[in-house]
């Protein structure tokens, strides 16, 4: 009774409100999975309502708290934490439909031998779904240049690649739009393509983001970074001697182990050749005894 | 006896600071206006004095791995021979400690042969070795003679 108390009304508001949260959110995502098929589009003004089920969930939760037995404390630390991770996942579950901006990601730098081809990758992070109307760009800029030039364009479903400029005839698109992926390929490479190249991604209604940029640097022999060959020997020597020394302390340990093993059954058998010993000659009038 | 062991640990530890030295100070090439390796070269031009970095060639850095582990190996001898110091027994040798010193002795050797010998296919003919060369050159011999007295010497009371 004292336990079931208190927290009876805060149980029955988060089990309820749980239980609405938990298939609002499955609807929500059948719904989304069904409007993106074409014949079903009608179907997405109804899932946009849903956004009110997080309302729902601190409505019930909220017509929890107000009932007069919670501000009791709780008997058990365990329901204080089952309530705080509640409220976590809650909060984790608003916080993202409020931050918009999608995220671009390209590599840092890349290195390509002269007359090599190379794979320029570009994919973003959106909190929404990727739409139909999800556009790439590519654009360069030369090393020592301000001026940038637009090399490659996706849209409405159709890549452009660059016929007029640098890089005529020499980028191909290998990405793959559906999974958010942008990729271009440039073939044979040559010194007058170093530079810095910028990739900007728009997933509608999503549009706020940074492009990334990656530089690229061709070279007629691709170089080791320095510290490689460095760090890579005294890696290795310093391996070996921690594996020489701990090869050294397991023999040790086993050839000990094998000595104290092979002492320990050396005295058991001789205690036992001793009590056999004392044993035999003290009951004469044992019958098992006389046999032997 | 306390004066052979301190002398003996001078000289270690003077072979210590010479491989110090030759690693951290980069002068293994000295021309007119620039010095290079083993991590930097700088130049002095009108502008004033400038560095960069030091080539990434793949010998530079074996000579810079091998100097650093002749440091390490060095180090560890020392820390080694004070251990054993108190721990081996009467009329024991130090073996450890003096392996460690060798090897070390040894690495140093290697470092400054591979340097000798591969230095000009990026180091100018009218460039001169440097003094941090020549502190490595001078730091084996030392390592090496500190390394076999630890194995020769044994303890005494």
């Amino acid at each position: 009774m004292g336990r079931a108390g208190p927290m009876r009304g805060v149980w029955l508001g988060i089990n309820q409100g749980t239980v609405c949260f938990l298939l609002l959110s499955c609807f929500e995502a059948l719904c989304r999975v069904a409007s993106s098929i074409p014949p079903l589009h009608f179907l997405s003004p109804p899932c946009t309502r849903t956004r009110s089920r997080v309302g729902l969930f601190l409505d019930r939760l909220l017509s929890g708290l107000r009932h007069p037995s919670f501000w009791e404390l709780p008997a058990k630390p365990e329901t204080m934490l089952t309530l705080l991770a509640l409220a976590s996942v809650v909060l984790l579950g608003i916080v993202p439909e409020q931050s918009q901006a999608i995220v671009i990601y390209t590599g840092w730098e890349r290195h390509a031998l002269l007359g090599s081809d190379i794979r320029l990758s570009c994919s973003f992070f959106s909190w929404r779904w990727t739409s139909e109307d999800v556009t790439f760009s590519w654009t360069y800029r030369p090393d020592g240049s301000r001026d940038s030039i637009s090399i490659f364009h996706y849209t409405g479903g159709a890549a452009y690649v660059d016929n007029k400029g640098p890089f005529r005839d020499r980028v191909e698109f290998v990405g793959n739009p559906g999974r958010r992926d942008g990729s271009i390929l440039i073939k044979n490479l040559d010194f007058n393509d170093n530079g810095t190249f910028t990739c900007d991604a728009k997933n509608p209604p999503d549009i706020v983001g940074r492009p990334s940029s990656v530089r690229l640097l061709v070279f007629e022999k691709v170089p080791i970074q320095a510290g490689v060959i460095t760090g890579a020997i005294i890696g290795v020597v310093l391996g070996l001697l921690v594996l020489i020394v701990v090869i050294y302390y397991l023999m040790r340990f086993l050839v000990a182990r094998r000595v104290f093993s092979l002492s320990v059954s050396k005295h058991g058998k001789k205690k036992k050749e001793g009590s056999q010993q004392r044993q035999g000659p003290v009951p004469p009038a044992d019958p098992s005894k006389i046999k032997v | 006896m306390l004066l052979l062991l301190l002398g003996i640990i001078l000289l270690h530890i003077a072979g210590l600071v010479l491989l110090f030295v030759s690693t951290i100070v980069s002068v293994w090439t000295s021309g007119e206006t620039s010095t290079a390796d083993l991590w930097i070269n700088c130049t002095t031009t009108n502008a004033g004095y400038h560095c960069d970095p030091a080539s990434a060639g793949e010998w530079i850095q074996a000579v810079q791995a091998l100097m650093i582990l002749s440091i390490i190996f060095s180090c560890l001898s020392l820390l080694l021979f004070f251990c054993q110091l108190f721990t081996l027994q009467k009329g024991g040798r130090f073996f450890l400690t003096g392996t460690f010193q060798i090897l070390a002795s040894l690495f140093v050797m290697s470092g400054a042969i591979i340097y000798t010998v591969m230095s000009p296919q990026w180091v100018p003919e009218t460039e001169a070795f440097g003094y941090s060369y020549i502190l490595a050159w001078v730091a084996f011999p030392l390592a090496l003679i500190s390394g076999l007295i630890y194995v020769i010497l044994r303890k005494r009371e």
